[in-house]
């Protein structure tokens, strides 16, 4: 283990991947020569060349059905997003073409794209440039979701997304990217199991289900709760699609109460998911009425960003109000 | 390009037929209600699939339409195992889930028939990119409608082949309608070889002519083969047909539809080949006949298969 940043595990993931397959390329816009918008390709193409990582035109659609037509014919693409906002302008290749060609076609082929986004608030980069959108792609049919919390889960999440067969997409946050903490080195190889939760932090009166930077927000959450006696179990889902329900019930089977948290927006957001499985699964479990944490119905504001974001306040102020609440 | 010989002048012909054999059986079949769903066909534009596909092999890769059913016929789908995927049995080769629409054969690169207008070309241009980084000697070949060139599918795709010199020719079939609606209200140029000057791709249009295409055709693959990067070519053809089976086409009226049917790619090869002696009468009859009887074999075939069983709807939809 080594200290590092999110963003350079991201590289490190992507390169001793790219080492170990040479079906393993690197495709978007800025990725060679500029190594990445956010920096997450420096120095691959230096180590790479052109042939690995590929510079595109500004075509999201374009470069990520080429990457659907290279995956079917054996290769294995790592396509890069700019920002998650931009995902809208290639859905159609998400959606109607990546999720579905292994299962419409009959299982004839395997289709092995990592679509590789940031996502979130924390830049006054406004509703553009701003968005959360999981939700989307975790009620498709065909795709696998990931998000990473730290250094070391963003660099065994994405070597474990690379070696998946089915389509990734892979969330990473904008405002983690700076993020400091440690990380495997290469000999380890090490590989994060996709599908499977990660307790960050134990605890027995609340579980606390959130990913990516609401992690910390929750960790933060945490530590404001403990100084008031309230013990709250934070669980990093890592995985949205599929998501591991076991370790989530088993939290909710201990605490009896139950908290989502994510920064996309509240509505439809992928803890009204894990909500209505509660509901539906453990309901018995339950002492009090779940409740969620996420932004407002509403555009990401360039000016008002601090306040739409949500916070370790806003779950501070969920876990209080299911604990004030029984059923 | 040389002339193509006696031999292969004989297999266009039979190619030609059975893809117009393939289709009017699927006709028929659809409009007894035996095959469900949406069925768009092709006929009247058979010269292409059949001229083009004659210069690829297994490992050449093609992108086909939602009227795709000519290029995988000519491509050398197995019809037997194509109709019963029409009939959405699991002996299909998309087990019974594709249909008429997404039909692929992922053996002889037929990576599926795409029910988004112009959603395989960018697909095929994958296909490749992925010969040129394994730098083998395969082709892709995208084929689209002058409809799906108002798609930034098509403009993306093109634009990126030819920035990385991809091995892959672009075939559009001109046949003059989006759906329902005539070029004059959806293409500001009059053939699509314009668009391609955009992009510095060289560019040819040419009849419905087998013969014609084929010699067109070989080039661009030439080109796409040897690495000196993308062609495309435009073949401006005609639709007999509406949309899809059952479209009564009050869009485009009678006279327009007779116009259409006047020109028969296949009557018109059919007369210059006995005109210059290629082939006799009887021997064209003999190939209507084996072709005839080939299809109603796949038909009966794809009647005998089974229906997938509902407890495989979820296989297979991850690995």
């Amino acid at each position: 283990m080594k200290e590092t940043r999110y963003i350079f595990a991201i590289k490190e993931a992507m390169e001793e991947e790219m080492d170990r397959d040479e079906n393993v390329f690197l495709i978007g816009e800025d990725v060679g020569l500029a190594g990445g918008s956010f920096g997450a390709s420096k120095g691959l193409y230096e180590k790479f060349g052109p042939e690995r990582v590929v510079d595109t035109p500004i075509s999201e659609l374009g470069f990520t059905s080429l990457a659907a037509g290279a995956a079917s014919c054996g290769l294995r693409p790592i396509v890069e997003i700019m920002f998650m906002d931009f995902v809208t302008c290639a859905m159609d290749s998400i959606v109607n073409q990546i999720a579905k060609m292994r299962y419409m076609f009959g299982n004839q082929y395997t289709v092995p794209v990592v679509v590789r986004m940031p996502e979130g608030g924390g830049l006054n980069a406004g509703p553009q440039h701003s968005q959360c959108l999981e939700a989307w792609f975790a009620h498709v049919p065909g795709l696998k979701v990931v998000m990473a919390a730290t250094p070391h889960d963003v660099k065994g999440l994405l070597k474990a997304s690379i070696r998946d067969d089915n389509p990734v997409i892979f969330i990473e946050n904008k405002t983690l990217h700076a993020m400091k903490g440690m990380a495997a080195d290469a000999e380890d190889d090490v590989v994060l199991p996709l599908g499977k939760a990660d307790v960050k932090l134990q605890g027995s009166d609340v579980t606390i289900v959130t990913a990516s930077r609401m992690v910390h927000e929750s960790l933060k959450a945490a530590k404001i709760l403990e100084q008031e006696g309230i013990s709250a179990e934070v669980v990093d889902l890592m995985t949205i699609q599929p998501w591991d329900r076991q370790t989530v019930f088993e939290s909710v089977a201990k605490t009896h109460r139950l908290v989502v948290a994510h920064e996309a927006v509240k509505q439809f957001g992928f803890g009204a998911e894990i909500a209505a499985a509660a509901a539906e699964e453990i309901m018995d479990e339950l002492d009090a009425p779940i409740m969620r944490v996420g932004a407002p119905f509403a555009p990401a504001s360039y000016s008002l960003e601090k306040y739409y974001v949500p916070s370790a306040d806003n779950v501070v102020s969920a876990v209080k109000s299911t604990l004030e609440r029984t059923l | 390009m040389s002339r193509p010989s006696k031999e292969m002048l004989t297999e266009f012909y039979t190619m030609m037929v059975r893809i117009r054999k393939v289709e009017e059986m699927l006709m028929e079949v659809f409009s007894r209600g035996e095959i469900p769903g949406f069925l768009h066909v092709s006929i009247g534009q058979e010269a292409a699939p059949t001229a083009v596909c004659a210069h690829l092999n297994a490992n050449d890769c093609i992108s086909t339409t939602h009227r795709g059913h000519g290029w995988a016929v000519a491509k050398g789908i197995e019809i037997r195992r194509a109709m019963a995927e029409l009939f959405g049995k699991r002996e299909g080769f998309c087990l019974g889930r594709s249909g008429s629409m997404h039909l692929a054969d992922a053996g002889i690169g037929i990576m599926g028939a795409n029910g988004i207008v112009g959603g395989g070309i960018p697909i095929a241009a994958g296909a490749a990119f992925a010969a040129q980084y394994k730098k083998t000697d395969h082709v892709a070949v995208a084929t689209f409608g002058e409809g799906a060139t108002g798609e930034g599918a098509f403009h993306e795709a093109m634009n990126f082949a030819a920035i990385r010199r991809l091995p892959m020719v672009f075939v559009c079939e001109n046949n003059g309608w989006a759906e329902f609606s005539p070029k004059s209200v959806h293409m500001p140029v009059e053939s699509v070889t314009s668009r391609a000057l955009a992009y510095d791709i060289p560019a040819v249009s040419v009849s419905n002519k087998v013969v014609e295409i084929y010699e067109a055709a070989g080039e661009a693959v030439r080109r796409a083969r040897k690495g000196e990067g993308p062609s495309l070519l435009e073949i401006r053809c005609d639709r007999w047909y509406g949309h899809y089976v059952g479209d009564a086409q009050k869009y485009r009226g009678k006279e327009r539809v007779e116009e259409a049917m006047a020109k028969d790619c296949i009557a018109d090869f059919e007369a210059e080949l006995i005109k210059g002696k290629v082939i006799r009468r009887k021997d064209l009859d003999r190939i209507q006949a084996e072709v005839g009887a080939e299809v109603e074999d796949a038909v009966n075939f794809a009647r005998q298969c089974t229906y997938p069983d509902v407890s495989e709807m979820l296989e297979g939809l991850y690995v």
